[in-house]
């Protein structure tokens, strides 16, 4: 294909406005995160760092980011055993059922939010479960499980068999094979998954809101909390910052671990 | 390969029947019988994925037919059309629905349009040491936080009072601005999840083969036309998967509603409004609208190779 000069440079410049778009939003809360004003009114009043000294010294986002964390790793855990059992069911195994169930491992990231939400809240309301810690977990591990099972099985599928028939024919066991041989190859996958996850769940704040009770704060909901309040506004932009500089580190992370760009496993 | 495998492991697992070791006899139990693996392996992703997720599924739908008791404002097990007839029979109702897919669509497709030129120049046309950092690039926001974003966006586009005092940034920086809106809520969505589009159509324009479109241009063919007739259609199942979580990410969507919508109000809000009130069996019957129309959708996208993309 000949692009001439002129369309080879619109693309270009087109390329680089759209990732221009992307930071833009980014960069004003950045910003607004030293404003002296109280409002997100632009330009700033003036810019100081009293509201990073009032973020450093308040408890309440704190504690809603460790919540979150936990909640996080919890949610992961879970996501990693069972997408990763599924995806060896699915890669090793023909049985009944098989092609529908990559249908259902995906539909509740495919349904929206507050379906999801919705649908689990009934259920444990219904079960006569307190609304908690658990029952979020239990609401972000449904969607994580995908997360998980993409990467996993993306890395089975590539894996040569004959390693497998290797291992055995040197008189390892299926557990020596799994411990010395299979799960090895798959760690990556496995970290690269879980990370996926783990940002996710982070950053959930529907299926939260509604699997939640009022005993639970994910820094999510903190945000969404203190945004309404007009005089904590600037200290959301100044946890806003610190979360967006946290996350870089394990955004290149997850990056470097698939060696392609991750979406929810999206590219292979 | 599966079978194989287990005829490999199986004559191992034989041949070593003489040693000892509970993870020797585990792994006799397992490769001896390949249905007792199969069954450990599906036992916990499907309790959990059949009996709790599509089990709650179940039940929300079935609770859509439930009458509410008017004293406690409990949903009781007597059961009633009644709910579905408001929801279908209600003309507002109906409005919500085709505004929340026109919105849906809206933002789909200016994903698209903004992800395809973007995908293309990356995949194709940048120095190839380059595609990497600009593909990182475009998918860092994606960690940034679905809040700080909305919130961002906010700040973007406040209008402020009279004569743009206390404007957000367009405003104070342009001098214009959208202010909330049903435009600003296409916008703040298409700002949030373009990088789900930008991502597939990039690993789809990835495995396309330079030499496809090296051939098309010496067989005559000019860049629009080499577009129009071999990459789209090539591209077909990396933009599907694009589009299920540019879709119903916005279909489902009543935060970021609330937040730069002003009096915008779509399917998601009135799942809220209606669960708050509370009339559990009346947001039942609001959430039969997403769920029809997002499995419609996915059996759409299914035949045009989503889940192979995704």
């Amino acid at each position: 294909m000949n692009l001439s000069g002129a369309s080879y440079w619109a693309l270009r410049v087109f390329t680089w406005m759209v990732l221009g778009l992307l930071y833009l939003p980014l960069a004003i809360i950045v910003i607004l995160s030293f404003n002296t004003a109280t409002s997100l009114s632009w330009p700033p009043d003036g810019l100081w760092l009293d509201w990073w000294r009032k973020a450093a010294a308040a408890d309440a986002p704190r504690d809603a980011l460790w919540t979150s964390v936990k909640l996080a790793l919890a949610s992961t855990g879970v996501a990693l055993v069972l997408g990763t059992c599924l995806s060896f069911a699915l890669a090793r195994y023909r049985f009944f059922g098989r092609s529908s169930l990559s249908f259902l491992v995906v539909l509740p990231i495919a349904l929206p939010g507050i379906v999801t939400g919705v649908a689990l809240r009934n259920t444990f309301l219904r079960l006569g479960w307190d609304l908690g810690f658990r029952t979020v977990v239990l609401g972000h591990g449904t969607f994580c499980i995908v997360l998980a099972f993409n990467n996993v099985i993306a890395r089975l599928r590539r894996m040569a068999p004959n390693v497998q028939e290797a291992s055995a024919d040197l008189g390892a066991h299926g557990m020596q094979t799994f411990r010395l041989v299979t799960f090895p190859l798959i760690r990556s996958a496995l970290l690269a998954g879980g990370l996926l996850a783990f940002a996710l769940s982070f950053d959930e704040i529907i299926v939260t809101t509604f699997t939640a009770g009022a005993g639970v704060e994910t820094l999510p909901q903190w945000i969404l909390n203190n945004f309404a309040r007009p005089n904590n506004v600037p200290l959301v932009t100044v946890v806003a910052t610190v979360v967006m500089l946290l996350s870089i580190p394990l955004a290149w992370l997850a990056q470097r671990l698939t060696g392609e760009p991750t979406g929810l496993g999206a590219g292979r | 390969m599966g079978e194989r495998l287990e005829r490999a492991a199986g004559l191992s697992a034989t041949a070593a029947s003489t040693g000892g070791g509970a993870g020797r006899r585990a792994s006799r139990l397992f490769h001896g019988h390949p249905k007792v693996g199969l069954g450990a392996l599906l036992s916990g992703p499907l309790l959990w994925l059949i009996v709790v997720y599509l089990g709650s599924l179940a039940v929300l739908v079935v609770s859509a037919f439930f009458t509410i008791d008017e004293f406690t404002n409990q949903p009781t097990t007597q059961l009633t059309t009644a709910n579905v007839e408001e929801v279908l029979g209600t003309r507002a109702f109906w409005d919500t629905v085709i505004r929340s897919v026109a919105v849906a669509s809206a933002v789909t497709l200016l994903s698209l349009v903004l992800a395809l030129p973007m995908a293309f120049y990356v995949a194709k046309l940048a120095k190839p040491w380059a595609r990497r950092s600009l593909i990182v690039a475009a998918t860092l926001p994606l960690w940034a936080g679905y809040l700080v974003k909305a919130y961002a966006m906010r700040a973007v586009f406040e209008p402020g009072g009279s004569g743009g005092q206390g404007g957000g940034f367009l405003q104070g920086a342009v001098g214009w601005t959208p202010g909330f809106g049903r435009t600003a809520v296409v916008l703040t969505l298409t700002y949030l999840w373009l990088p789900y589009m930008i991502l597939p159509i990039y690993a789809g324009l990835d495995r396309l083969p330079t030499s496809l479109l090296d051939a098309s241009g010496d067989l005559g063919a000019r860049p629009l036309r080499t577009f129009r007739s071999v990459i789209l259609p090539l591209l077909v199942p990396a933009i599907a998967a694009g589009s299920i979580f540019t879709f119903s990410l916005s279909l489902g969507d009543y935060i970021t509603v609330k937040i730069v919508g002003s009096k915008t109000q779509l399917i998601g809000n009135l799942i809220e409004r209606t669960l708050l009130a509370p009339n559990q069996p009346l947001a039942a019957a609001f959430t039969l609208w997403p769920i029809v129309i997002m499995i419609a959708y996915l059996i759409v996208v299914a035949r045009l190779g989503a889940f192979e993309s995704l």
